[in-house]
């Protein structure tokens, strides 16, 4: 039963965003969006609903559990909510735009969890994020990591920390250790939590000692760049496409580390998040003191397979209301200017000239006693016998 | 700064040996104390006493960066966010279902109290048999006994707990030691630190599995395996 106390009580993990923390998103996600707008990414705005097949295709089952669905009453087909902006931009990609050559896409929009992906614990968060359509070469790889960490920038975070992975070698080694499903299961289990107890199941599931050895390495396969070499060593029985796998990410990595000499790189060879979706590199940004990553992406080719259209497809996205959270040194919001209740048309003139100025400007009702804390006004314009005069009024800031 | 969160109690116990090995000592007695944080001989290091079934959750959050927890305390917990890198090979016991002696189960479904719910639900799910899982906070062993439940799930050490109340302990879960885990992110960002910690501390477990304090690591089956399926997205 809803009681009358707790009406205004949101469903657990959905936000609603106040006057000072909303401005700071929007200017975010403007700033955000010119610069991919910068970059040559097209903006598009994908629907809040659609059918389920086009929403969850090639998304592996990940997707399907967080997705709030419901049955069309038009079509008798299952709908859902999106949680994630990406199956939607690829389906657009493949099926409504039908370019020949490389496609660049951004977007932002809100998207909605059945429960909480992750320790963030929101359920509503606002996705922003760019997607490259067309281009299977490492290349398209580097603009999206470059881009992400740009806009992580843009966003005022410092001390970025690039965490980059490749699904294709665990993809590699467990093709040619030839695992059944349930041992992949399991192996997948242990690899993701770098479980200890690895070391015993690899000795008892896997006869062949060079493979066995490989996929012990993986989980330690983690830290600065120069674990590359070490990884060269280690999996050097590796098939060529653990071979192939680990040149993309070294070129990956040493590309982003010539050209951001500001940015932590740690690589991690076992990473395995997005597995099911992912097929090439992966890649996640964290900042000191957050321990939850403020963006991540990766190569999904093959994603387009469901619409009729292969492309090979990278991109990332972030979550702007975390992001506007870090925001420091934000360009003061400067506060407007309040206009009593007047009748005099010259008055109105005037309101209508400062506002093409880009004044903030509030008009009072009639008999208002103007809060201008509450108001966010600094100045009032008064009516003096030559014109207009601004004077300056007391507004703490709230 | 990193901060690692401890399991207090027997497992607390048993882990400072192996934190001052690896070079790491609280400032002071934390038994005789009552706070809850305590500094220590390094600068970078502080240590958190918590709750065992709180670890998880702590390191989960960010709120410590590296946690002491034991296996069982993991796998009802399940989540992901965390690595397990390091089995300390201390504080060993295994999770069991155990039952009145000589009873025979009944046919159907049967009543299985315990603390560890989740484990429960997923164990006999996977033996493929239904059962209705009650959550008891603490003497297990007399819910079978005064027909509460049928079976109890629970950590069985020496067993003689089970034994004075007339139970026989069935069939085993998994084996049980305390791990370390470290925060997903906190690894990644503070590698620097994290990384030789996690070197130190499997060198301590060796040192100290070598010169005949504790038992053997790497024991017997590991079936926790399948019980620790969880989902990730990208």
């Amino acid at each position: 039963m809803t009681n009358i106390v707790d009406r205004w009580l949101l469903p657990e993990g959905i936000e609603e965003i106040l006057p000072n923390r909303a401005i700071k998103v929007e200017r975010l996600r403007r700033r955000l969006l010119d610069l991919c707008h910068a970059w040559g990414y097209d903006l598009v705005i994908p629907p809040l609903a659609e059918f389920t097949e086009s929403l969850l295709s090639g998304s592996g089952a990940d997707l399907d559990l967080i997705t709030c669905k419901i049955i069309d009453q038009l079509s008798g087909r299952m709908m859902g909510v999106r949680a994630d902006i990406t199956p939607q931009v690829a389906r657009m990609d493949a099926h409504s735009m039908q370019r020949k050559g490389p496609n660049r896409l951004c977007y932002a929009g809100q998207v909605l969890y059945t429960r909480p992906k992750n320790q963030t614990e929101t359920r509503s968060p606002i996705q922003l994020g760019v997607e490259l359509f067309g281009e299977g070469g490492l290349e398209a790889d580097v603009e999206v990591v470059l881009l992400l960490v740009e806009t992580l920038k843009q966003a005022s975070v410092k001390n970025i920390h690039l965490d980059l992975g490749h699904v294709g070698i665990y993809r590699g080694l467990e093709a040619q250790a030839e695992l059944g499903e349930a041992q992949s299961r399991e192996l997948f289990a242990l690899l993701q939590s770098k479980d200890v107890s690895l070391q015993s199941w690899v000795g008892a599931n896997i006869n062949d000692q060079a493979i066995a050895a490989m996929v012990a390495a993986l989980p330690s396969l983690t830290g600065s760049i120069d674990v590359l070499e070490t990884a060269q060593n280690l999996l050097a029985k590796g098939t060529d496409a653990v071979a192939a796998a680990l040149e993309e990410i070294s070129s990956l990595a040493t590309a982003i580390d010539s050209q951001m000499d500001d940015v932590n790189i740690y690589l991690d060879l076992g990473e395995l998040r997005g597995y099911h979706y992912h097929t090439g590199v992966v890649f996640a940004a964290y900042t000191e003191g957050s321990l939850v990553p403020l963006g991540n992406g990766g190569r999904y080719d093959h994603i387009g397979e469901a619409f009729g259209r292969t492309r090979a497809a990278t991109g990332f996205g972030v979550d702007l209301s975390l992001l506007a959270s870090l925001v420091e040194n934000e360009e003061e919001i400067i506060p407007g200017i309040f206009v009593p209740a007047s009748d005099n048309d010259a008055v109105l003139d005037e309101v209508a000239r400062l506002r093409d100025q880009g004044e903030r400007v509030v008009c009072g009702f009639i008999g208002q006693e103007p809060d201008f804390a509450e108001l966010h006004c600094d100045r009032q314009l008064t009516e003096t016998q030559s014109g207009f005069d601004l004077t300056v009024v007391n507004s703490m800031k709230r | 700064m990193i901060t690692i969160a401890l399991t207090k109690g027997r497992i607390l116990k048993e882990t400072l040996p192996l934190l001052a090995e690896a070079g790491i000592k609280p400032d002071e007695d934390i038994s005789a104390s009552r706070k809850l944080m305590f500094g220590t001989n390094r600068d970078d290091v502080r240590l958190l006493v918590l709750r065992g079934v709180d670890v998880p959750t702590y390191v989960q959050f960010g709120a410590a960066d590296v946690g002491v927890a034991g296996k069982d305390t993991l796998m009802e917990h399940g989540g992901n966010g965390y690595y397990e890198p390091v089995d300390l090979g201390i504080s060993r016991c295994r999770l069991m279902t155990a039952g009145v002696v000589g009873a025979s189960r009944p046919e159907g479904r049967i009543r299985v109290a315990t603390k560890y719910l989740n484990v429960a639900r997923r164990y006999y799910a996977e033996c493929g048999r239904q059962a209705d899982v009650i959550k008891l906070y603490g003497a297990m062993e007399l819910a079978p006994l005064v027909s509460l439940c049928d079976e109890i799930v629970d950590i069985v050490d020496t067993g003689n707990t089970m034994k004075a109340n007339g139970l026989e302990s069935r069939e085993l879960i998994a084996n049980i030691s305390a791990r370390l885990i470290v925060n997903k992110g906190a690894l990644k960002i503070k590698h620097a630190v994290i990384q030789p910690l996690i070197a130190d501390l499997n060198a301590a477990v060796g040192a100290i599995i070598g010169s005949g304090v504790g038992s053997g690591v790497g024991s017997g089956v590991v079936s926790d395996v399948g019980l620790d399926l969880v989902s990730d997205n990208g």
